[in-house]
């Protein structure tokens, strides 16, 4: 029998796309932002400040939307975290501010603190205003690698500061993964370039886009160029599965074709394959699940080597993907690619289990998975070619291959920061923004000396 | 099944939950749909001369308060806005129609021997069980010389009361106004008029609210505001003390009492039973809610009382009088400290940071590995109760008592007390 991959566009009607690919979670109108936030205890010490990387006075903020002082309350949380609105909608808060809320542990239903996050911020952004003022100009300039979440809350900071910012993008918009790689459905309707405008509108930032450390600028120009360098340029890697038939067709990295998505103007342009596989346990994982079942793919099934327990994606984030129609199946690994004609047609995964020692093994049993296509999500790594390419001195890098940095976030060169998923730690959005927001304090004063 | 029949003054009614005498008693169509819901009886919206007052549109205002709407409520209403006769003839026919029903009839006119000597003969023409006499509303009609304004003034309130005994075998309840400084005034003056009962509170002075895109009291009429008469949950504290204030003066010697304030449930009203009061007038809730909510006051109440063993109200009433004195009269022997129950904790800090920024720094904050401990230390402990109010887990605080051996001790008795230090010098 021949084997005819069924990959197609259009699988679905367009009120169908727009369904599936607006807000995930609708924001609160007030009443209900009234309600939520006067279940906040207003905590002494409050633990959900201590879990959110950026130490967002949580009880502080939500005391002022129940006081109708909603633009107080964004000020409050842009302050600690310039992209608060990006969090409150990408953060994994059941892991974060909503796992440590006090209401867990009373009636297991924490205060809703992202979406009392996004009800405050969205209030300020509606109003187009920038509250935060630049302080006397220093005169210093410094240079930031990278437009994401860490580099924008590096520069925005350090224009506030009273510093010149130039931020050098290797691609054609800021805003990092943002705009290129979390799932559509939570930043909808263009909202990271309205935050990259947003941030911008303080002035003090120029943004080069196309513009790329280690080809189109060095890292020994910007320290030249500069008073001080911020390296905030995430992951350019992506991990192989390492097995025969990676190369066929219908066999894509998650990340690619999510920026793809990401950018696509018409969602019924797009290629789904009718039966999907990925292959990973992270968020990448999931968002290209439900991604590709949200176009319209028919089955989707994502094997991953271990127990739920170890995937790294939450277990919100695993529930969500099955109540979208996910498959979870857990231990196995691929063991082959199978195609006919250059396409790829099934997946060969082979059982897996711990050996006595707790380390991973194939039992030797398989089974097959057929496949239109084939989504690799095993994970990201830090490629550091940008920074030999024509600079003399090379900065340390971790065992785990990132760049190495003390705690505040300064690299080995002492006029260099760094920040984000390239430095070991959380790959979160709101990790980054921290990295940003203490480099530039560092940098500041390195700078006033 | 407990027995919750109800006779207060001679008026009787088949359970002690009364529509108080406002808008939910205006007509035949609402006092109806009440008796039809299970209300035992209604003070009818007060009646006054004709030709009828005329109401201003904007009439309440209310205090919501952390996302619970109408803790307290206020309203610058005035009186029936309809025609006596017409009230008069509604009257008769539903008692008519629920003879088993208390039907008390509200009355303001102004303070002049005939105004009364006219209108009470044709309230009791009606059938009614008893007059209340309304001295208690607080705006409009005080402005116009009643209301309120009799019932400041004590030798009003026992003038007018003898009066209404005077022309009417009807029992008088006389409605009190909480808007002065000392409820007993007023009401000795009531009885000393011969009334039967008094019903309190009527509502008290209040802006409840200020427009500040207007700049004008709420409600707001046009652009501004007068203080209106406030009610609801919030004004209980308040009514709870007139009350037990009166309940226990010799002077005004066990004068039946109908409660009247913030009454939302049946442990409210037995509340207010507790402290001495007959039937119970509920207003604001019922405002709020609509009639239904008696079905719980009633079902609340009787399993209650059948819990406690009560078989009648008589079995409670006033069983907390006793136990109101004045602070002198309290045991300055006894101690008690908090205790924080350490499994039920959440550890939200708010009874460490109460303590700590505005009391004794009683309880300690200990932080080992990232977890939080409180921990009440026992010789700072004066035992106020604030960590215990401000805990929100039920329970998870509470007040030990210390057993130190010491006997009952008034401050009168205390050594401590100067008048005793003198008196040893
Ligand atoms: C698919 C996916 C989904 C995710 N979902 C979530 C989520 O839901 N919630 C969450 O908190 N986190 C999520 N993350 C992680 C999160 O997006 C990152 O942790 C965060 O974006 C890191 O910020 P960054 O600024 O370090 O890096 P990035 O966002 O990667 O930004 C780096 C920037 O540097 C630029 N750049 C790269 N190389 C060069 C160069 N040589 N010269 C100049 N510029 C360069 C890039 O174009 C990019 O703009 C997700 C990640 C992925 C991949
Ligand atoms: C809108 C409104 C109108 C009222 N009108 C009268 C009235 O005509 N006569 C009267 O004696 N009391 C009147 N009251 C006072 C109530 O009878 C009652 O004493 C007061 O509201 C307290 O009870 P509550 O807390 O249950 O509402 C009125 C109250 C309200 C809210
Ligand atoms: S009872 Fe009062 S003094 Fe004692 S611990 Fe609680 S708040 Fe402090």
């Amino acid at each position: 029998m021949n084997h005819v991959a069924d990959i197609a566009a259009g699988r679905l009607t367009s009120d169908e796309y727009a369904a599936n690919f607006s807000d995930v979670h609708p924001p609160l109108d007030r009443r209900r932002a009234l309600i939520e936030a006067s279940r906040c205890y207003f905590c002494h010490d409050a633990p959900c400040i201590e879990a959110c990387p950026t130490g967002i006075d949580i009880p502080t903020f939500i005391t002022k939307i129940a006081s109708d002082n909603v633009r107080g309350s964004a000020v409050s949380i842009l302050t600690e975290n310039i992209m608060g609105g990006a969090c409150a909608r990408v953060c994994p808060v059941e892991i974060l501010c909503q796992e440590a809320c006090v209401r867990n542990t009373q009636e297991s239903k924490p205060v809703q603190i992202g979406a009392l996050q996004r009800y405050a911020t969205d209030h300020l952004f509606d109003k187009g205003v920038q509250p935060f003022q630049r302080a006397d100009l220093s005169g210093k300039t410094v240079a930031v690698v990278g437009g994401g979440p860490a580099g924008l809350a590096c520069a925005h900071r350090l224009s506030m500061l009273g510093h010149d910012v130039v931020v050098y993008e290797a691609r054609g918009k800021a805003g990092g993964l943002n705009e290129y790689g979390i799932a559509a459905y939570k930043l909808p309707d263009s909202f990271a370039q309205k935050e990259v405008d947003f941030i911008l509108s303080l002035g003090g930032i120029s943004v080069e886009t196309g513009k790329s450390l280690g080809e189109d600028i060095t890292l020994s120009q910007l320290r030249q160029g500069h008073d001080a360098v911020f390296l905030g340029f995430g992951l350019a890697g992506v991990n192989a599965l390492g097995c025969e038939g990676e190369d066929l067709d219908g066999v894509a990295n998650a990340v690619d074709y999510i920026a793809d998505l990401r950018q696509a103007t018409d969602l019924g342009a797009l290629n789904v394959g009718r039966r999907v596989v990925v292959i990973g346990g992270g968020n990448t994982a999931i968002d290209i699940a439900v991604q590709s079942k949200r176009l319209g793919a028919e089955d989707v099934t994502l094997v991953y080597r271990r127990g739920a327990e170890h995937m790294s994606a939450t277990g919100h984030e695993q529930e969500f993907a099955q109540t979208n129609g996910v498959k979870i199946k857990h231990w196995a690994q691929p063991k082959r690619l199978i195609g006919q004609d250059g396409k790829v047609k099934e997946v060969e995964f082979e059982y897996t289990q711990l050996d006595d020692n707790g380390r991973l093994m194939g039992t030797g049993d398989t089974f097959t998975v057929l496949a239109d296509m084939v989504f690799k999500a095993i994970g990201q790594t830090f490629v550091p070619a940008p920074l030999r390419n024509g600079s003399a001195e090379m900065l340390e890098l971790t065992n785990s291959g990132r760049i190495a940095v003390n705690e505040d976030r300064q690299t080995s060169l002492a006029d260099v920061w760094a920040g984000g998923d390239c430095v070991p730690g959380d790959d979160l959005t709101v990790a980054a923004v921290q990295d940003g927001k203490l480099a530039a304090h560092a940098i500041d004063r390195a700078l006033r000396g | 099944m407990a027995d919750l029949r109800c006779n207060i003054a001679g008026v009787t009614s088949p359970n002690p939950f009364w529509l108080a005498s406002a808008p939910p008693t205006d007509k035949e169509y609402n006092v109806v749909r009440a008796f039809k819901a299970g209300w035992g009886g209604v003070v009818w919206k007060t009646l006054g001369e004709d030709p009828p007052v005329v109401n201003v549109s904007s009439r309440y205002g209310a205090v919501n308060y952390n996302g619970q709407r109408v803790a307290g409520f206020n309203n610058i209403e005035l009186i029936t806005d309809r025609p006596l006769d017409v009230n008069l003839r509604e009257i008769k026919q539903v008692k008519r129609d629920w003879p088993d029903r208390a039907m008390v009839v509200s009355l303001m006119v102004p303070c002049e021997e005939e105004a009364w000597a006219k209108i009470l003969p044709l309230v009791e023409e009606t059938g009614a069980d008893g007059v209340e006499l309304n001295f208690g509303c607080p705006h409009g009609m005080s402005e116009r010389g009643m209301g309120s304004a009799v019932g400041q003034v004590p030798e009003y309130v026992e003038m007018v009361t003898r009066w209404c005994k005077k022309h009417t075998r009807m029992p008088v309840f006389v409605k009190l106004t909480p808007n002065v400084t000392n409820v007993l005034v007023p009401a000795r003056a009531a009885k000393a008029g011969g009334a039967d009962a008094v019903s309190l509170i009527n509502t008290i002075n209040s802006i409840v609210t200020v427009d500040l895109d207007v700049m004008a009291p709420t409600p707001t009429v046009n652009g501004k505001g007068a203080h209106g008469g406030y009610c609801g949950p919030a004004v209980k504290p308040i009514a709870l003390n007139m009350v037990a204030e009166i309940a226990r003066d010799p002077e005004c010697g066990g004068i039946p009492i109908s409660g009247i304030g913030g009454i939302s449930n049946w442990r409210d009203a037995a509340e207010f039973m507790a402290l001495g009061s007959g039937s119970v007038q509920v207003c604001t809730a019922a405002m709020h809610y609509g009639f239904k909510i008696v079905d719980d006051m009633i079902d609340g109440l009787n399993n209650w009382m059948d819990d406690k063993g009560y078989a009648t109200l008589d079995d409670f009433r006033g069983a907390a009088v006793p136990n109101v004195c004045n602070w002198k009269d309290l045991d300055m022997n006894y101690e008690i400290v908090a205790q924080i129950d350490q499994q039920s904790c959440i550890k939200c800090g708010l009874c460490h940071i109460a303590c700590e920024d505005t009391s004794h720094q009683a309880i300690s904050a200990a932080k080992d590995n990232g977890a939080r401990r409180y921990e009440v230390i026992d010789e700072e402990c004066v035992g106020c109760n604030l960590c215990m109010h401000v805990c929100p887990v039920d329970g998870c605080i509470t007040m030990r008592r210390i057993d130190n051996g010491k006997p009952y001790m008034t401050w009168t008795e205390d050594p401590r007390n100067p008048a005793n230090m003198e008196a040893a010098e």
